[in-house]
């Protein structure tokens, strides 16, 4: 392998035990992460979880206690590398923190200034961006009276304007409407598409499984990491709930001589835990037909992310 | 054009105080105010049919002087304005995770909120001076003004006290979270300025070169230690943790 592809397989954000404490209080314990160049990491936890403190480090913002945490080919933490991470990441914190007084145009335009960006590429950055978002027309417009959902675009552009290699998003879509937040959930799609890493604090389940590749549940310390669906399995299987139209002891008998798991009855309903839906169910429904039984309907209900993530945060010591 | 990173937010932030009216016709206007103001005083009250009042000399110059206490006070609002702002649209920590240093925010604030004032009271005081010296040519038969204290003055007491105002404002500013608290923290820098020229009035320290020279190296004194202890609250990690 050369050198070059070595380095192309880096993963663009990983920690390692990464801890921060304020005075007494852990508010990330311990975090052990990787996040893959090109990928959207979702990072959900509830209120409190340590989300904004553990991308505050990583954007070199503020100080770890301990641990270690590498951002592109830098050190979290060196002195020499935080500006150099600083270059190369996009923030956007969860409050927009524009300049009310300042336009649209030059709220951008300040950035790129910031970024240190020619006269030239900030002219083509800023376009690009208005453009994009439906904002050119208000370019000139006091970024100050823009709704809630066009000062988030424009919070995001502006940690774009510098092409970064990786953005923070921290809660970009709370406190939208729908349709703002689908608005902005586009504008991540787009991003995404564009292969840029995207670390995305939120605590939007729904928003998580639609735009994330995989999902790391925090509360403190890291619950548990995987895709969407990992997730989902690894609480449970899926149940399957079956409706008769009367339960009697023979249908009750031949169903326990399939060894089920946690077959529960409910009236006239039985549920059922299954690993494999689509072998189980049909020896369960001739089973019951078997012993004389009539099958209303069979649904399966399989877990949800929401499952996994409130087990997971409730369950947390 | 600059590329240097301090004067390119010092624009920005002129920028945004341009768009204040209050804040600029207030840094503005005042010692253009002063200045008409204390022409007058000199033509009706040190200028006579008579000739000059006998004190004239401890008149013109403490009317110099107020130029000064205005220097003291005038940049800290700014400058209290300009970062209690940010906290308010909580715009610093998207401004903290760009590549610029703190000291280059710090410097690049400081700066907008130093020049605006000092240009002003340069321009309010050489109004005064001219009317002065136009009123009084004919009773001196000599120009009063430029003279070494009133250099002193506004050369060397009034720039070292704004940016000890400044200084002041950033350290204040991490404490308060609105803008008028800032402001009287400021209006406090009042007090030593007028305490050395009522003494002088009184007549228990006198009011030339030599005294102000003085009082100017205490300032500097005061300024270099106020420098350490801003630019160590003026941090990213103090800001994001630490400020109300
Ligand atoms: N500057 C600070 N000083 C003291 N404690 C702090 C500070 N910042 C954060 N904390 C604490 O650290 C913990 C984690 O906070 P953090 O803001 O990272 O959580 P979060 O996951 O972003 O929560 P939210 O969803 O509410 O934004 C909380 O208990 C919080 O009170
Ligand atoms: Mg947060």
């Amino acid at each position: 392998m050369t050198e070059k592809e070595e380095e192309a397989r880096l993963d663009m954000i990983e920690t390692e035990n990464l801890t921060r404490k304020f005075g007494d209080l852990t508010a990330v314990d311990n975090l052990t992460l990787r996040v893959d160049e090109g990928e959207v990491f979702g990072f959900l936890g509830p209120n409190g979880a340590g989300k904004t403190t553990t991308v505050r480090m990583l954007c070199c913002l503020i100080s770890k206690t301990s641990g270690s945490a590498r951002v592109g080919e830098f050190d979290v933490g060196k002195e020499e590398d935080a500006l150099k991470i600083r270059r190369i990441v996009g923030f956007v914190p969860d409050n927009v923190g524009l300049y009310d007084s300042l336009t649209a145009y030059e709220n951008l335009d300040y950035y790129g200034t910031l970024y240190r960006r020619t006269d030239s590429q900030r002219k083509e950055s800023n376009e690009y961006f208005l453009k994009m978002l439906g904002l050119w027309e208000k370019r000139d417009t006091m970024a100050g009276t823009f709704s809630k959902g066009m000062k988030q675009k424009l919070a995001i552009a502006r940690a774009l304007v510098h092409d970064p290699e990786v953005i923070f998003m921290d809660e970009p879509t709370a406190n939208l409407d729908p349709e703002a937040s689908k608005g902005v959930r586009e504008f991540i799609l787009e991003l995404k598409r564009e292969k840029k890493t995207i670390f995305l604090n939120t605590h939007n389940l729904d928003e998580a499984e639609r735009v994330c590749d995989r999902i790391g549940i925090m509360n403190t310390k890291l619950m548990a990491v995987g895709t969407p669906e990992e997730l989902e399995r690894s609480v449970r299987g899926r149940r399957t709930e079956i409706q008769l139209r009367q339960v009697t002891d023979a249908i009750l008998d031949s169903l326990k001589k399939l060894k089920l798991r946690n077959l529960v009855r409910e009236g006239n309903k039985l549920t059922v835990d299954v690993v494999n839906p689509e072998e189980e169910n049909p020896d369960m429904v001739s089973a019951i037909v078997g012993a004389g039984g009539r099958v209303e309907s069979v649904t399966v209900a399989g877990s949800t992310l929401e499952d996994a993530y409130l087990k997971l945060v409730r369950d947390a010591p | 054009m600059s590329t240097w990173m301090p004067w390119k937010i010092a624009q920005k932030e002129m920028k945004v105080l341009r768009r204040k009216k209050s804040v600029i016709s207030y840094i503005i206007a005042l010692p253009l105010i002063l200045s008409v103001l204390f022409s007058l005083v000199v033509q009706n009250d040190i200028v006579s049919s008579s000739g000059l009042s006998p004190d004239y000399q401890l008149g013109l110059d403490s009317l110099t002087y107020f130029f000064v206490v205005f220097a003291a006070i005038l940049p800290a609002s700014i400058a209290a304005y300009s970062i209690v702002g940010e906290k308010i649209e909580k715009s610093l920590e998207p401004l903290l995770s760009t590549p610029t240093t703190d000291g280059e925010i710090l410097l690049g604030k400081s700066i907008a909120a130093f020049l605006p004032p000092m240009l002003a009271i340069w321009a309010g005081a050489s109004i005064y001076m001219a009317a002065t010296d136009y009123l009084t040519y004919g009773l001196l038969s000599h120009l009063y003004f430029p003279n070494l204290t009133s250099g002193v003055m506004l050369f060397l007491l009034a720039p070292l006290a704004g940016i000890f105002s400044v200084e002041l404002a950033v350290i204040v500013s991490s404490r308060v979270s609105d803008v008028r608290g800032a402001n009287q923290a400021g209006g406090l820098l009042f007090i030593p300025f007028m305490a050395v020229f009522l003494s002088a009035v009184e007549g228990t320290i006198p009011f030339d070169a030599e005294t102000l020279l003085i009082f100017s190296g205490i300032v500097l004194v005061a300024d270099v230690a106020l420098f350490f202890v801003s630019t160590s609250t003026f941090r990213r990690e103090e800001i994001l943790t630490k400020w109300k």
